[in-house]
């Protein structure tokens, strides 16, 4: 069985390390906001990562304060929003649909 | 200042009701304070005139005609602008949403509107409720009424700030780690976050699905207890909606104002209090558990081992929800979109949008969530938090056999000055110690009134089992009868100098 406590005093981020997840996010981040993230996630990770000095292998994790197992209701068909309403929403539109940017490369 | 707006909002019901005073009136008095004060105190993001003046046209139409009145019809409320409402801008304070108008109304709003209460508008809010100063809006900041250079509490700062300042007797905020608590506590106001599941979360945008909750605001626990009753009860919209009726908070708070709690267990956490606590608040919290047991109450000491973790599970927690969350901000749907040249990849835009959309502390949160939910890090950090979770609910159930109700301070500090704390996220997130395991229990707290340190108001937190909030109120409602009745009501300052 792996591991799974974190040493909070070796639980580090490199800069390189955030510029990745930032990318994961879909955060188009600056330089400049990588220097200051960088040192502050460090600290914020450092911290939380003190969960790991709880003896809980044995626990159930808990996902949801309220133990509710699927809640279903009536297959039926109601009312929904009009097309023309939610598209007043949009950023761009065409021919009644949302449009998006480029989402394939030229040669594909 | 219009005596109208220092009424509770029972006062204001009942006057409503017996045509003492029109519900147009009651609106008209306090849009005319908001006009007074809120160019300094800055609660709200946005200020429904009309909307408001005809929702309140509307009660005394319907009293008129001889229509059955709601207990809370004609009263105006603050709206935390995370809770969408049809045809009025909703942010959650972010530059993301500038100028999005939903099309649907919220489960609370919708129950809000039947109601009869006057939405006067939305207040400022930690952009997506992520914060303990609202000074996360991407907007502005907002002034706490006691003291303009200091803050309101967050992260539902706007509506703590609007019914602390009279611009509402009622408002409406979001707790998912202590953003209704911290807020009401720092302001002198009463406010709620009830048991996990007992408000509907239909509409309100999400930050961490787990541990969001909406609550109300009062300047009175029994002002509270009746928003409470509106807004509570079981939504099919939401699948995390307790199927049952709203635990009767209302004739709760009202036996509590008796003022006795012969019999009551209450206990005091000993992890939360000491070491990094202002001495002040520390002094308040003790006054307040002597005034209990002054009031009949059986006062014990209990330990919550697993509470120490709160703050680095919820840390955790609430970011990687969150980072799942706000990825359904693309720029495709609603809401901004920056880069669309026509030349740049749909990737390219969304984070080119997400990145001028989002602020610091959304940005930080979105990416320890996408750290924190990683392959190599799942089971360390967010599997680990999960597990922490469940031990600090068994914290609580071993409580609760020993107590009825146990007691802290709402938060560690007074409110503290606008900019002190921003440039320290560590710093920032200790606001949150004394709420944060109610919060990740899905337990219902309370946080009343009880004293000044340096002339700042302190709050007395009341934690109950889950589905007890009735308990909250009894308790926070006899330690208020007793409180005002020695020292008269907390009540922030005037504010206007000229015109009085």
């Amino acid at each position: 069985m792996p591991d799974d406590t974190v040493d909070s005093s070796t639980a580090r981020i490199s800069r390189a390390e955030v510029a990745h997840l930032a990318r994961l996010a879909r955060l188009a981040v600056t330089e400049q906001e990588l220097d200051v993230f960088a040192g502050q996630l460090d600290v914020i990770l450092g911290s939380v990562a003190r969960v790991g000095e709880v003896a809980a292998a044995d626990i159930e994790p808990t996902t949801h304060a309220v133990p509710l197992r699927n809640v279903l209701r009536p297959d039926e068909v109601g009312p929904c929003l009009d097309r023309s309403i939610v598209l007043a929403q949009a950023p761009a539109v065409e021919d009644n649909r949302f449009r998006v940017p480029r989402i394939l490369d030229d040669e594909q | 200042m219009s005596e109208l707006t220092r009424l509770s909002a029972a006062e204001i019901a009942g006057a409503i009701a017996v045509g003492e005073v029109s519900a147009e009136e009651v609106t008209r008095a306090h849009l005319d304070r908001i006009e007074q004060v809120d160019d300094v105190v800055r609660a709200f993001l946005h200020v429904d005139t009309d909307g408001a003046l005809n929702a309140a046209r509307r009660v005394d139409a319907d009293r008129a005609a001889g229509g059955d009145l709601g207990p809370l019809a004609g009263v105006p409320l603050a709206m935390k602008d995370v809770v969408v409402t049809q045809g009025l801008p909703t942010t959650a304070g972010s530059r993301i949403l500038e100028g999005w108008i939903p099309p649907y109304d919220a489960t609370i709003t919708r129950k809000i509107k039947d109601a009869g209460i006057v939405m006067l508008g939305k207040t400022n809010m930690d952009e997506f409720a992520m914060g303990s100063s609202t000074e996360n809006s991407a907007f502005h900041p907002t002034h706490n009424p006691w003291d303009l250079g200091r803050i309101p509490g967050g992260s539902s700062g706007g509506s703590s700030a609007a019914v602390s300042a009279f611009e509402a007797p009622l408002g409406i905020g979001t707790d998912t780690g202590g953003s209704i608590r911290q807020p009401a506590a720092v302001t002198g106001i009463v406010g709620h976050k009830p048991t996990y599941g007992g408000v509907s979360r239909y509409g309100l945008i999400a930050f961490s699905s787990s541990l969001d909750q909406a609550g109300p605001f009062g300047r009175t626990v029994l002002d509270a207890a009746l928003l409470h009753e509106v807004m509570g009860g079981h939504d099919p919209c939401d699948s995390t909606s307790i199927p049952q009726r709203v635990p009767p908070v209302a004739v709760a708070a009202r036996e509590g104002a008796r003022a006795d709690l012969t019999g009551v267990r209450v206990a005091v956490v000993q992890e939360l209090g000491g070491e990094g606590y202002q001495p002040g608040v520390l002094a308040a919290f003790q006054e307040a558990v002597s005034t209990l047991r002054g009031l009949g109450a059986t006062v014990l000491e209990v330990s919550c081992p697993h509470f120490d973790y709160a703050l680095a599970a919820y840390y955790l927690i609430a970011p990687s929800e969150c980072s799942s969350n706000l990825a359904r901000f693309d720029g495709v749907r609603y809401g901004l979109r920056v880069g669309d040249d026509g030349v740049r990849s749909l990737e390219e835009v969304m984070s080119l949008t997400r990145e001028a959309g989002f602020g610091p502390e959304v940005k930080r949160r979105i990416m320890i969530g996408t750290y924190a939910l990683s392959s190599g890090y799942y089971d360390a950090y967010y599997g680990q938090a999960q597990k922490v979770r469940t031990l600090i609910s068994r914290d609580f159930a071993a409580a609760f056999e020993q107590a009825d109700v146990l007691v802290s301070p709402s938060s560690p500090f007074v409110a503290f000055g606008i900019g002190e704390r921003v440039d320290d996220p560590m710093a920032m997130y200790v606001n949150d110690l004394c709420t944060l395991p109610a919060s990740l229990a899905g337990t219902p707290a309370i946080s009343v009134p009880c004293g000044l340190s340096e002339g700042l108001p302190v709050g007395l937190q009341v934690m109950a089992p889950a589905l007890a909030d009735d308990w909250c109120y009894r308790v926070a409602a006899a330690f208020e009868a007793a409180y005002v009745g020695t020292n008269g009501p907390l009540r922030a300052p005037e504010l206007i100098g000229g015109t009085a």
